[in-house]
């Protein structure tokens, strides 16, 4: 098992080098020159020209000047010093902006996760036990049209519905604390902000609760016609030790490494639910970036956020070597 | 001789009122204490089916056992609560099943999983549980018994795995073990250790066995008494030197010729049974056998017939037994 | 006794995959629903705008709304009206507003008689802006899905034919890809670059391509050790022709449910780029793009909301209801339940 995640680990390296190289390419798309820039005026986005001082700040900061290969080097060697330069916007260091907002998108997508094995497992098996049942069809449905529906949508509909206006003002939609948040006691500090997170966490969950449960319910149900299923009815185990204990775990855990699925997608989705709500994450930040053509903080952000994927994706394969005993390395694909 | 089980015209369907069929029809088998007893059939023929049903494993739905009774110390398991028949599985009547290595849970170690039998149906604690099941490891000729029970299944052979459902299945002293193919997915040096194993615990234990399978030479070996299925049926059984030497169904003689004789190398064909075996959708009327039989008569089309006595302790379901002499 | 045994005509692969899918009613409703949105995509023009569909004029008959005349050039089709006087015998289409006249006299109205969907604050029929960007939709997602299908199959097919090192390197590329977060690199790269349609098709493609990859990798890797495969070899065929011509068939039937699920994905995908201004540029009409209009007016002008949510909520469904119909119908275990 050691030798697994020794070599697990190992493995992850070229997986890192390739995402420098992606994002240096991505680097060599931006205009370095003057290009013809659209304002997109209509759309209502304000972008700044790109005005000569920008392209000099981009030829420095990346060497674009310079031979591709010593291009890459330099990038390679700015990203294991974590110097990302500055922003274009304010001229702080990125690594500074990215580090004060990294924690609330962290908090945020692990608060997410972990809400949607919470709600999913059992529903996938419920589903599983109950299947074909007026229940499990009914559920079925709801959470396959959730699944359709798409994030600002429905970040959209909350807003109006739940959070003041013209219906119910339940939740609170901007930020993650109220105005007087300061004087708040420790506890009263915690429900403000699982308050204020309600809404996005909402949007951020809620079409993963289909696809997991789908998994967990697909999951179960093999495991059911498993032969050593068979066997544990027949040495006269109740059916609900049969259950709890043999078929639970066994379904539970291919269901593990869909985690490295929702990651990826749900750092993805946070950029849109983080704008809307307004939430200080590096979602927002991110998208601010884009929009203001802030390229060190956009390649900054991409590349960081593409690292801590890698590093839930290693997490999330490890914690599978760990409850499965059958793990061979060459077994586990 | 006491009987230890009795089925008595079991009768198992698959599918529903529209689309039903039999797979099991009208069969009775009687199990006399401390005797194997060989059920013996080519795939389909139902074998496997009618041995679930004695511990209702069946997958309900789609099987269901239709008539009959299952006659276990004097009381009709077929009539017994889940609560009830969940008492007997394991302690009283155990089963082991084709596929050795699958049918053990591959995320616990083998000594949990058989020390959990023992528990389920025992008081006693983790210490003594561990030694029963060290116990029951070397009665089952598990070399290094103590390192093996901390094995998971995936780390032992084929063999080894088969040796560790039998030590499973006899953890509480069962009355009678029903072993389905236990060898048909190992190679035939292990085979044959699995053989004499089962074989070595009939005789120092006194179980009662019920052993399914299609293979000849097993049941030639041990079994004492056979019972040959077709298509859902009981066509024949006999005693086991009778069975071999006296053969008394189209069927079972079908059988026992087709099978290759190193020592007559001069036939250069194998003598097969013509024709395919009939799907339970679309067995033939009268004697399932009909089709295929070269001593088909035109009665056979019409009734089915029932086992009746040729000689002591051999019955044989055909209208024209009395007719075959070999 | 033997007895002819009759040979059963046996059902094709595919034609089994279909009987079976249509057992579920609701998969069969879906995939109407989609090809009534095709109808819709490939007959836009003739649902909606201010072109006649057909219009005799001079004793020749034309349809405007499908060609370009040259008798035509020049003809000033904005007022109805007045192409009813000049023409003997004309037929408009339904909603007879474009996808992309101002009209800043009707402005933000709600549903009534002349405009079944409202205007947006530009005063641009909303049902015609739908109905345009029914087009919009379909193609992007189709299209990006056809570029993710292309290079996923032929990734996943090398990487699982030749294993190995080659096996090795793709896999790292399916990994890296994966990991990065994927919306925010398109809109990473169509901020670089000018977002027009194609770009938008092209980013979606080469960034969804994983799933399918990974499928077919699995498959090959599966396939390419079974006999008939090696029975190939010894007849001499190449490594193209067996990855394309045998081994690939088999391994399409799960890449379709996803590709299916794919085209829900990309749909959902670009109207969330166009909710955030990052779509098709304008004055294209794309569901995403009446629904960016609508942040700012969500307080009363409910019909922006409303209809294109709805319209997007219909066709992801429509599309992942057929994706779960094909998986259902290509799942062995479950047949003839």
């Amino acid at each position: 098992m050691k030798s697994y995640i020794v070599k697990r680990l190992l493995l992850a390296i070229p997986t890192l080098l390739g995402i420098t190289i992606i994002t240096f390419g991505i680097i060599q798309l931006a205009p370095g020159n003057p290009v013809e820039r659209n304002q997109q005026l209509e759309q209502g986005i304000q972008s700044e020209q790109i005005t000569k001082e920008i392209i000099e700040q981009t030829k420095k900061l990346y060497g674009l000047d310079k031979p591709i290969h010593i291009q890459y080097w330099i990038w390679l060697k700015r990203i294991a010093t974590f110097d990302f330069g500055d922003s274009y916007k304010d001229h702080r260091p990125v690594i500074d902006k990215i580090k004060e907002r990294l924690p609330i998108t962290l908090t945020l997508n692990i608060i997410s996760i972990f809400l949607v094995y919470i709600i999913a497992v059992p529903i996938g098996i419920m589903s599983a036990i109950k299947d074909r049942s007026l229940l499990d069809r009914i559920t079925t449905f709801l959470l396959f049209g959730l699944y359709s529906i798409p994030s600002f949508w429905l970040a959209m509909m909350l807003i109006y519905f739940l959070g003041g206006g013209e219906h119910w003002d339940i939740f609170p939609i901007y930020g993650i604390q109220s105005a007087n948040a300061e004087s708040f006691s420790f506890f009263k500090k915690l429900t403000d902000f699982l308050w204020h997170i309600t809404l996005p966490v909402i949007c951020l969950t809620y079409a993963d609760f289909a696809s997991l449960s789908r998994y967990q319910k697909g999951s179960l149900l093999e495991v059911l016609r498993e032969n050593y299923v068979r066997t544990a009815r027949a040495k006269g185990l109740s059916e609900k030790t049969v259950i709890l204990k043999h078929v639970l775990r066994n379904s539970v855990i291919p269901i593990i490494t869909i985690v490295s699925a929702i990651l990826p997608a749900m750092i993805g989705g946070s950029v849109i639910i983080e704008s809307i709500f307004s939430i200080p994450g590096i979602g927002q930040l991110g998208f601010e970036a884009i929009l203001s053509r802030d390229y060190p903080l956009i390649m900054a952000i991409t590349t960081i956020t593409a690292f801590l994927t890698l590093i839930g994706i290693l997490i999330a394969d490890i914690a599978y070597v760990l409850v499965d005993p059958r793990i061979t390395f060459e077994g586990r694909n | 001789m006491e009987n230890i089980l009795e089925i008595k015209n079991l009768s198992v369907s698959i599918g529903d009122k529209q689309n039903g069929f039999e797979v099991v029809s009208d069969v009775s088998i009687s199990v006399p204490k401390g005797k194997v007893i060989g059920i013996v059939g080519e795939s389909g023929c139902g074998k496997t089916i009618t041995a679930l049903s004695v511990i209702k494993l069946l997958p309900d739905p789609p099987a269901k056992i239709t008539s009959g009774e299952i006659i276990f110390k004097n009381r009709n398991l077929l009539e017994l609560s889940d609560e009830q028949l969940r008492l007997i599985r394991g302690n009283e009547i155990s089963m082991i099943f084709q596929e050795p290595v699958s049918s053990l849970n591959p995320v616990f170690t083998i000594g949990e999983q058989i020390g959990e039998t023992i528990r389920t149906h025992n008081k006693i604690n983790r210490k003594e549980e561990r030694d029963r099941v060290i116990e029951l490891l070397k009665l089952v000729d598990i070399p290094d018994p103590e390192r093996r029970y901390s094995n998971y299944p995936h780390e032992m052979s084929g063999g080894m795995c088969q040796r560790v459902m039998i030590a499973m299945a006899l953890c509480c002293n069962p009355d009678l073990l029903i072993a389905d193919e236990p060898t048909t997915a190992l190679d035939v040096t292990v085979e044959a250790g699995i053989i004499e194993l089962i074989n070595n615990l009939r005789n120092e234990i006194g179980m009662s066995v019920i052993l399914i399978t299609h293979d000849f030479g097993i049941i030639s070996e041990i079994a004492d008494e056979i019972y040959v299925m077709y298509a859902g049926r009981i066509v024949e059984n006999a005693k086991n030197e009778l069975l071999f030497n006296n053969p008394k169904h189209p069927y079972t003689i079908g059988l026992l010729n087709s099978i290759p004789d190193l020592n007559d190398i001069k036939n250069k064909y194998l003598k097969m049974i013509p024709g395919n075996i009939p799907s339970p959708q679309n067995y033939p009327k009268g004697c399932r056998f009909n089709d295929r039989c070269e001593m088909m008569i035109d009665k056979c089309k019409r009734s089915v017939p029932l086992l009746e006595k040729v000689e002591n302790e051999h019955e044989s379901a055909c209208f024209r037994s009395g007719e075959i002499n070999l | 006794m033997k007895e002819e045994t009759k040979l059963n005509e046996s059902t094709g692969y595919w034609r089994g995959v279909w009987t079976e899918y249509k057992r579920d009613k609701l998969s069969v409703l879906a995939m109407f629903l989609i090809f009534s949105l095709f109808l819709v995509a490939v007959f836009d023009d003739l649902l909606a705008g201010k072109k006649p569909i057909i219009m005799k004029y001079q004793n020749n008959i034309y349809s405007p709304a499908v060609f370009n005349h040259k008798k035509l050039i020049g003809m000033d089709f904005s007022d109805q009206d007045e192409i009813k006087d000049i023409s003997s015998f004309v037929i408009f289409p339904p909603v007879k507003y474009s996808a992309t006249e101002n009209d800043l006299f009707s402005v933000l109205s709600p549903p009534d008689k002349n405009h079944y969907f409202g205007t947006d604050d530009r005063g641009r029929d909303v049902l015609s802006r739908m109905i345009h960007g029914t087009k919009i939709s379909l193609s992007i997602g189709f299209v990006a899905v056809g570029i993710a299908f292309i290079i996923g199959i032929t990734l996943g097919g090398i990487a699982g034919y030749y294993g190995g090192r080659t096996d090795f390197v793709i896999s790292r590329l399916f990994e890296i890809m994966i990991t990065f977060p994927v919306f925010f690199l398109i809109l990473t790269i169509l901020a670089f670059r000018d977002p027009s349609i194609y770009n938008i098709m092209i980013v979606l493609g080469a960034t969804g391509w994983t799933g399918i990859a990974r499928l077919i990798r699995g498959d090959f890797l599966k396939i390419r050790n079974y006999d008939y495969i090696t029975a190939q070899r010894a007849l001499g065929a190449n490594d193209i022709r067996i990855m394309f011509v045998h081994i690939l068939p088999n391994a399409l039937a799960p890449v379709l449910v996803a590709a299916t699920f794919g085209i829900a994905g990309a749909i959902l995908t670009e109207s969330a780029l166009s909710f955030l201004g990052f779509g098709v540029p304008p004055p294209t009409p794309s569901w995403g793009d009446v629904l960016s209009q609508s942040k700012k007016y969500i307080d009363f002008a409910w019909w922006l909301v409303i209809f294109p949510g709805l319209a997007i909520f219909l066709t992801v469904t429509s599309f992942n209801l057929v994706g779960e119909g094909f998986r259902n119908a290509l799942d062995p275990k479950l047949r003839g339940r």
